[in-house]
């Protein structure tokens, strides 16, 4: 009998540079370290059947991936879990599974939002940073040019704060929708960082309360 | 040297702006973390070419694992950045650092270099100038690195010989650890650089280049080469291991795509078919096998340590693993839930290499592949690989009508004696296995060709013999192409430029490493890559050296010139490969030598160890006692 495991994670630095297709990859091989037997699609070229929530972007890190999979077997989620946390690499922890129904919509139909947390490597000044961000937060519109694509970032930020902590960081939602996803590195873009001089965390994700 | 957390911060802002920041950043499962205060030696497994070539590499595999068993010896990893990187690193002043601990490669007591092909070379150059380290041997002092290196190419260390403190000739199971065994004690006696040399030299299979120096005739051939060190020995004996130790199980498994991500056994060592062009069949023998119940059970650990999903049993000729049925067989069985892709390459041209990929129950995808090398019965006399035409069809046909649409067929031109109609012959009977493919499932069949070009190997039977000249190369790769250019076949070539590069630096001696500098000092790196066009800088570097490239490809040697390479020994004597090459232009085959030995050496060189084994552990026989030890023959 098929169950569906609902996979909370964090992606720890060590995995920070590996893209999302990789991770799909190193989620397959995990489950077969464990030696928990993933439910494959149909078809000609059978797939473990795996559906993370949302992308992470390259080099950044997070406390909140969420991953569904299914497997072939009725588990105990504990079980599921400890498994799969001795078969992990370094940099991925396993926080929680949870059976879910499996009627459950797709995770990436139900992503709303995302929020993370910015620590610059070369912080400005309180104050200026805090002007950065008024000026972004008071624009009606933030025209911007994505893979040869024009759109509006302004909406996509949904908040946007400095902790004035030493030295200062940010915090951002983003909206997370399909075809309306707001991206970190835009936003510092727009405020006058490089991205490379930023360690970028998503904190979060928020889904409809279905 | 920077700290490795002055290397993590300055990677930190680097990494995002070069492509595959992961080839840079390690963490993979399987990588063995060590604190560095707790082992008294530090190796860094060096492999100089990317990461994505590197990581799948099977001899750095066994080194990481069987150096990390040990409680005293840390061993982590080093690749060659992409050109991005190395600009970025270089910019930013980031010295080559170590995948696991981010300690810069300077910090580490021996780095060990993979170098199976000559084409690594310049980058191996540049990877020590990355690191900050010296790059000529004799400009090392007492607080850098020791220097080492091994491979295929160790059968010629001569090119590299100034860069290379030593070279591990053979095979380095054993040897490693004896390597690390004397750097430990010179390390504990305080002693100066040379002390630990000379303790390296007395390692059997090690080869410290700078206690030999070669001297040559006015026309540039060597006159000799003189051992000027006490503790060094006039020949260097490869070394072997006796029987195979236990395959490596816990292999790295990326974070990124790399060009196999696969489980690798070898199943059988050395090979007796003795091809005349082969390299590999000359410095592997003796044959030896693996257990079936080893290779199996290897398998089985690997898969449930790495949760790979491919595996490739390798060896240099599959069909001559005794026991390849039973194999096949046994993990057909074993791993039928799993959905394995299981590769099995090097098979012989006969219906029962079908059966077993057919057993094997792999994809049928990536075509089949079979290896003729030659065309004509006169060729396949020269090169000693007898295979008829009407076998290779009948296979063919065999192959297109059991489910396979394409056909992979490996021919090597640029033989000693090859004619333009043995050349031509290649063509004939690419159309004859079209003719059968199309015969049997129509237009659906395809048939990819891939052309080698001979590149005369030291201390293969062909070592006398000229490369090709490149016009020569290049019209007989015309003749292929242009005549196969239908529907349905492929053919794919090496660039002759690439095969003289080979050529020289393959056939090189010592005053070749100036070549090999000057052409690094402009530039030239990733000879590897086809993409990198590096020709007219290694023309230029010849100019510069003062030596004349066909003075290294394009000569006949003479019988009794000495080589640069003669006083390495892979066992099999210098009299054998002469009597093969006359053999050879008399185009006389000589059967696979398990059937009869031909002694070409390798039991005087290796009598006691073939005497403590049993019958079965090696293809040869065992010697008859002797009451007189016999000298071994000097080459
Ligand atoms: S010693 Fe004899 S059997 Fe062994 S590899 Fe040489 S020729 Fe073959």
């Amino acid at each position: 009998m098929t169950i569906r495991c609902r996979i909370l994670y964090t992606k720890g630095p060590d995995l920070r540079y590996t893209a999302n297709l990789d991770v799909h990859r190193i989620w397959e091989r995990t489950f077969r370290r464990a030696q928990l037997p993933l439910a494959y699609s149909q078809g000609f070229h059978p797939q473990p059947r795996l559906n993370q929530a949302c992308p992470l972007p390259l080099g950044m890190t997070s406390q909140a991936e969420v991953l569904d999979a299914w497997l072939e077997e009725d588990l105990p989620p504990a079980q599921v879990q400890s498994a799969l946390q001795k078969a992990a690499p370094p940099g991925l922890l396993i926080q929680q599974v949870e059976i879910v129904d499996l009627s459950l919509p797709s995770l990436q139909t139900q992503v709303r939002s995302a929020e993370y947390t910015l620590w610059l490597l070369d912080p400005p000044s309180l104050e200026a940073l805090r002007a950065a961000v008024d000026d972004l937060l008071a624009a009606s519109e933030l025209m911007r040019v994505r893979r040869e694509k024009q759109y509006n970032l302004r909406p996509l930020v949904e908040s946007l704060t400095v902790a004035s902590s030493q030295p200062p960081t940010l915090h951002m939602q983003l909206s997370a929708r399909e075809g309306a996803t707001g991206r970190p590195e835009e936003v510092l873009d727009a405020l006058g960082i490089p991205a490379n001089a930023a360690r970028v965390e998503r904190t979060a994700l928020h889904f409809q309360s279905s | 040297m920077l700290t490795p957390q002055e290397i993590q911060d300055r990677l930190e802002r680097i990494l995002l702006t070069v492509e595959k920041p992961g080839r840079y950043h390690g963490g993979e499962f399987n990588q063995v973390r060590k604190p560095w205060d707790s082992v008294s030696t530090h190796v860094a497994l060096i492999f100089p070419d990317i990461y994505d070539i590197g990581l799948p590499n099977l001899g750095l595999a066994i080194f990481y694992e069987s150096l990390n068993q040990r409680p005293d010896v840390l061993a982590e990893r080093a690749y060659a950045p992409w050109l991005d990187m190395e600009a970025a690193m270089r910019q930013a002043d980031i010295p080559l650092y170590a995948l696991e601990s981010r300690r810069a490669l300077a910090d580490f007591d021996i780095l060990a270099f993979t170098l199976p092909y000559e084409t690594l070379f310049t980058n191996t150059l540049n990877l020590l100038d990355l690191a900050q380290i010296p790059l000529r041997s004799a400009e090392r002092g007492d607080n850098h690195p020791l220097v080492i290196a091994g491979g295929h190419t160790a059968y010629n260390p001569e090119p590299m010989a100034p860069f290379i403190d030593a070279f591990v000739v053979g095979e380095g199971e054993e040897v490693i650890h004896e390597i690390v065994a004397a750097h430990q004690a010179w390390k504990t006696s305080n002693a100066p650089r040379p002390a630990l040399l000379e303790r390296l030299a007395q390692i059997s299979g090690v080869y410290v280049p700078s206690f030999y120096e070669p001297e040559y005739h006015p026309d540039g051939t060597i006159a000799q080469v003189r051992c000027i060190h006490p503790s060094a020995p006039p020949t260097i004996l490869k070394r072997i291991v006796p029987t195979l130790p236990p395959p490596p199980t816990r292999f790295l498994v990326p974070n990124i795509d790399v060009v196999h991500n696969r489980i690798a056994v070898e199943i059988m060592r050395g090979c007796t078919r003795g091809c005349r062009f082969c390299h590999a069949g000359v410095i592997n023998r003796p044959v030896r096998e693996r257990p079936v119940a080893e290779v199996v059970d290897a398998i089985q650990q690997a898969l449930t340590s790495t949760g790979f999903e491919e595996v490739a049993l390798l060896s240099l000729s599959s069909s001559d693993y005794r026991p390849i049925l039973e194999l096949v067989e046994t993990m057909s069985e074993r791993f039928a839930q799993r959905h394995l892709t299981i590769s099995l390459p090097s098979l012989r041209i006969d219906s029962f290499s079908i059966d077993l990929m057919e057993k094997l129950r792999g994809s049928r995808q990536g075509g089949f592949t079979l290896a003729p090398e030659a065309a004509s019965d006169r060729m396949r006399r020269i090169i000693n690989k007898p295979i008829a035409s009407q076998q290779l069809l009948d296979t063919a046909r065999a192959i297109y009508s059991r489910g396979w649409t394409t056909v992979k067929l490996y021919f090597m031109i640029g033989q000693p004696g090859e004619t333009m109609e043995d050349v031509q012959a290649i063509v004939d009977l690419c159309k004859a296995v079209l003719r059968e493919g199309r015969s049997v499932i129509g237009r659906r069949a395809n048939l990819n060709i891939g052309l080698g070009t001979l590149v005369p190997k030291p201390h293969t039977p062909f070592q006398w013999a000229a490369t090709n000249s490149f016009d020569l190369i290049r019209s007989k790769l015309r003749i292929v192409r242009d005549e196969l250019r239908t529907a349905g076949v492929k053919v794919t070539w090496t660039d002759p430029h690439d095969t003289l590069l080979e050529s020289w630096l393959s056939r090189g001696d010592r005053r070749m490493a100036e070549v090999v500098y000057a052409a690094w000092k402009r530039g030239v790196k990733f000879d590897a890559w086809q993409d990198q066009h590096n020709f007219e800088s290694w023309q230029a570097a010849f100019e510069e050296a003062g030596l004349d490239p066909d003075f290294y490809s394009h000569r006949e040697r003479p019988l009794d010139e000495i080589f640069p390479w003669d006083h390495i020994s892979p066992g099999v004597r210098k009299s054998y490969l002469i009597q093969e090459f006359k053999m050879s232009q008399e185009e006389c085959l000589r059967p696979d030598c398990r059937e009869q030995c031909y002694a070409c050496g390798i039991l005087p060189a290796f009598n006691e160890m073939r005497r403590s084994l049993g019958e079965d552990e090696w293809f040869c026989p065992i010697p008859a006692p002797r009451s007189t030890p016999v000298p071994e023959e000097t080459a």
